[in-house]
């Protein structure tokens, strides 16, 4: 299956670059990052609060399946209608550094878009570490799973 | 025809990614494998046949039985580590374009 998100890590550069073409005229891609109702059915998350414009800010509310409410939180930095958001991200209530995102949105063809995102992280091992948070995630769900099994096993 | 499954989809599952973490331990006959779940023998059998097509796991034949272990080259693949970080925002942004989609034939 061909890969339509490319995600590039420089080597000893503290960034990550996330690129990806839509099927979908820019308009509509910008849309799905200003519109709060719609950022909510996309991203699976309650937007607290969106204030799509310059200095606004945000704050969005995921569960996890434990039940465990997390929230994230930015300021906007700069909006340019169908070009630019430069906005921070922070993830409360961890000791993960804020972040700053530029996201760029390009139309392709009247039909067609891209989106860009720069992220700059506050250190190299900051960087590597958001990294691997989805990859230590899937094991840890492998550690909990073999957890259930050996307790269930201790009980037999 | 053995069809190449995606090694990710295969470790997405729950109950493959305990099988994999059961087998990191030791060799495992599928019988003694299906005894850890409370699902059937054949559900197992389906997620050890699902993690084998993906060249994760490596048979061996001892007598009668068939013993599963995993396998070191097709664990390389997962390690890499910024392939679930990229079909993290893939699976997002997937969900995007299909919910603008619609958004823009309702409007």
């Amino acid at each position: 299956m061909e890969q339509k998100t490319k995600v590039t890590a420089p080597e000893g550069a503290q960034e990550v670059w996330i690129k990806r073409e839509f099927d979908l005229p820019l308009n509509l891609l910008f849309k799905a990052y200003t519109e709060p109702e719609l950022v909510a059915q996309w991203m699976g998350t309650k937007v607290l609060k969106l204030e799509s414009k310059r200095h606004g800010s945000y704050q969005f509310e995921t569960t996890d399946p434990k039940g465990n409410a997390h929230r994230f939180n930015g300021t906007i930095h700069e909006f340019k209608p169908e070009k630019q958001i430069v906005r921070t991200f922070e993830m409360e209530n961890t000791s993960f550094p804020i972040q700053l995102e530029y996201l760029t949105f390009e139309e392709l063809t009247p039909t067609t878009s891209k989106l860009i995102i720069q992220i700059v992280y506050k250190s190299l091992s900051d960087r590597d570490n958001m990294l691997k948070l989805p990859f230590a995630f899937g094991i840890n769900m492998a550690h909990d799973r073999l957890q259930k099994i050996v307790s269930r096993l201790n009980q037999e | 025809m053995k069809l190449r499954r995606d090694v990710f989809q295969a470790i997405a599952d729950p109950t493959r990614r305990a099988i994999v973490t059961l087998l990191a331990f030791q060799a495992m006959t599928p019988t003694s494998i299906a005894e850890n779940f409370n699902s059937t023998r054949q559900t197992i059998s389906k997620h050890i046949q699902i993690l084998n097509e993906c060249d994760l796991l490596k048979q061996e034949q001892r007598g009668r039985e068939i013993y599963y272990q995993l396998n070191p080259d097709g664990m390389k693949e997962i390690a890499d580590f910024i392939e679930p970080f990229r079909k993290m925002w893939d699976t997002r942004f997937n969900k995007l374009e299909e919910i603008m989609k619609k958004h823009q034939s309702n409007s």
